[in-house]
């Protein structure tokens, strides 16, 4: 009876286009990162390609930097968004102005925050440096600095990614049954206790998505590189993404493809593994 | 995960402030109590709430200026660097300060737009339609296939849905791409650009809509059907009507996130013919590198339609962007 009401042919238009635009190239793609190609040879090397990713210092340094980022976005998103949904479900009354505030950076393209940045964060005349002045302080080369570039770049991008994971938490804290906190409140409990031992725990599917959105983002990230340093300086900031781009643009097809596949695995086995561990704990 | 999404439909804002209201009335609740017991604690009850909520609304007042001062620092004074810098000559933008311009230098945004042969306006035409067209197959095709998804439950459907769902995690591979898009002697086509986006987006647009179909009851479709109605037409005329708003969520955020793209235009829509918004940027990094107000005037110039979209949709963008990312 079902099947013949929902016939299948509505699927079709979909699924092709997205299986020829994503999986058969996801698919190829492990057997492309295997060899040495362009569009009009191919040569079979086995894991050559594999083994000069994880020898060479300059492409290896893609994979520590991608896992530095998405580990340390999505940890200051989780923590800064719940204290800034904490603050705007409070009594305050400018919180739908902030909030807009807040959003608003969601918006606007990444490339367009990131140069904005890029010449806020200049180490003579930038704005931020110039605040610092104000207060005492020595100016800070934040993107020419090879031990700093990475970490300034990773807090620009909480600045951008902090609006979508604080709306999050906020659809999350509205959905908490009140009468918890009523019910606290009549046992006395102070607020620190409620937000300890009410919304701290209810608000783990929140938590929970705005983890897995950021990690994952921050293992696919490029745009924000690419805008504010290209990599720089020599390698520094270089992610898995921007030496894709950089091995393209080189014409070595097989280690871009590689750094491709290698994105993949990152997912596969993070990601995937993580998003399971917190859904199973959010049944329980 | 999806928990969420149907406890948040009544009132969002009221909701916010009932819960703060709500320890003031439960603790008059509890002292109501204690007054019945001997009247002469009402005086002294009444007097600690009075000084108390006194104490709360200077706290209030004192949380709401910080809050609001902060916000405006933390996120509003990037653009307004932006802005200033984008009308001041040269040498001023060059010093990168947030004073406002001496002369209001309104000609440096005619002059970016005429730059490398009006190619921002190019850039807009092409953004705009990539945007639309894969906006539009978006919504007919991904549409289609969350209803069916939702519907239907069989093997196939389970299938295609733990297809999709990778879609949802991995980032697609670039040059195994350009290789289907040459076999198929399409690339750097503004088709297969479209049909890329469309392809990309797909995952998201189809949880989108298979789980709003979840909340339409299947009675109206039984007794369509009951009545004789053809398969297409049950879908045309009385399913796509009811998915009215979940389409206007899929429409803002593909819209948003589609004319955002910076990387799959890079690879796949190469060439000073091609370019997009978001490239024009890039492209200007270079050749403006020692005149900031020309590249400040780009950036304003690719921010002011969001603008112009978030403030006539700023509550449906909020709660949209909120909906996709719970689901995700």
């Amino acid at each position: 009876m079902d099947k013949k009401k929902y016939s299948l042919w509505f699927l079709a238009p979909s699924m092709i286009i997205f299986f020829v635009m994503f999986i058969v190239p996801t698919v190829s793609s492990f057997y492309f990162s295997l060899t040495v190609w362009n569009f009009d040879s191919i040569k079979f090397t086995g894991l050559d390609n594999f083994k000069m990713f994880f020898s060479e210092s300059h492409l290896n340094i893609g994979i520590k930097n991608t896992l530095i980022y998405a580990v340390l976005t999505s940890g200051l998103k989780v923590i800064l968004a719940f204290l800034l949904a904490i603050f705007l479900t409070s009594a305050i009354r400018t919180k739908t102005m902030i909030r807009s505030l807040v959003f608003f950076p969601n918006l606007v393209s990444t490339i367009a925050i990131g140069l904005t940045f890029k010449a806020m964060m200049h180490p003579t005349k930038g704005l931020i440096n110039s605040a610092l002045g104000l207060i005492g302080l020595p100016n800070i080369d934040w993107l020419g600095n090879t031990d700093l570039a990475l970490y300034s770049i990773i807090l620009t991008d909480v600045w951008k990614g902090l609006s979508i994971a604080t709306v999050i938490y906020i659809a999350g804290i509205q959905s908490i049954d009140k009468t918890y906190y009523e019910a606290a409140s009549i046992d006395g409990a102070s607020g620190w206790h409620k937000l300890l031992h009410i919304t701290l725990p209810l608000s783990r599917p929140s938590r929970n998505s705005v983890l897995i959105l950021s990690f994952i983002g921050g293992i696919r990230t490029f745009d924000m590189i690419w805008a504010m340093t290209g990599g720089g300086p020599g390698f520094a900031t270089d992610v898995l993404a921007s030496i894709v781009y950089k091995q393209y643009a080189a014409g070595f097809y097989g280690l871009s493809t590689a750094g491709n596949v290698i994105m993949l695995i990152l997912i596969a086995l993070l990601a995937f593994p993580l998003q399971r561990y917190l859904y199973k704990r959010e049944e329980a | 995960m999806s928990t969420t999404e149907n406890n948040r439909k009544p009132n969002v804002e009221t909701n916010a402030t009932s819960s703060a209201t709500s320890s003031a009335t439960s603790s008059a609740a509890s002292s109501a109590k204690a007054n019945a017991t001997s009247a002469a604690n009402i005086k002294t009850e009444k007097f600690r709430k009075k000084s108390k909520l006194k104490q709360g609304g200077l706290k209030l007042l004192l949380a709401d200026i910080i809050g609001l001062g902060s916000a405006l620092i933390i996120f509003v004074i990037p653009f307004l660097f932006i802005l200033v810098n984008s009308l001041k000559d040269r040498r001023g933008a060059n010093k990168m300060s947030l004073a406002m311009p001496e002369t209001f230098e309104w000609g440096n945004y005619l002059e970016v737009i005429k730059t490398n042969n009006y190619m921002v306006i190019t850039a807009f035409k092409n953004s705009a339609m990539i945007t639309v067209g894969a906006v539009v197959v978006l919504i007919i095709t991904a549409s289609m296939a969350g209803y069916i998804m939702q519907r239907r439950r069989d093997k196939v459907t389970t299938w295609a849905n733990a297809i999709i769902m990778i879609g949802l995690m991995v980032p697609p591979a670039i040059l195994p791409t350009i290789w289907v898009l040459q076999f198929l002697h399409i690339y750097k086509s503004m088709f297969s650009i479209i049909m890329l986006e469309v392809a990309i987006n797909t995952p998201f647009t189809i949880m989108l809509y298979r789980g709003f179909m979840n909340t339409i009851p299947l009675e109206l479709e039984e007794s369509g059907f009951i009545d004789g109605c053809s398969k297409i037409r049950m879908f045309t005329n009385i399913v796509f009507p009811l998915l009215k708003p979940v389409t206007a969520t899929v429409v803002i955020l593909n819209a948003v996130t589609i004319f955002n793209d910076f990387v799959n235009p890079l690879y796949f829509f190469p060439g000073n013919k091609n370019a997009t918004i978001q490239l024009t940027l890039y492209n200007f990094m270079g050749q403006f590198s020692s005149s900031y107000n020309m590249l400040f005037a780009d950036v304003i110039i690719i921010v002011v339609p969001m603008l112009i979209l978030f403030l006539i949709f700023n509550k449906r963008i909020v709660e949209g962007m909120v909906a996709g990312a719970v689901k995700g």
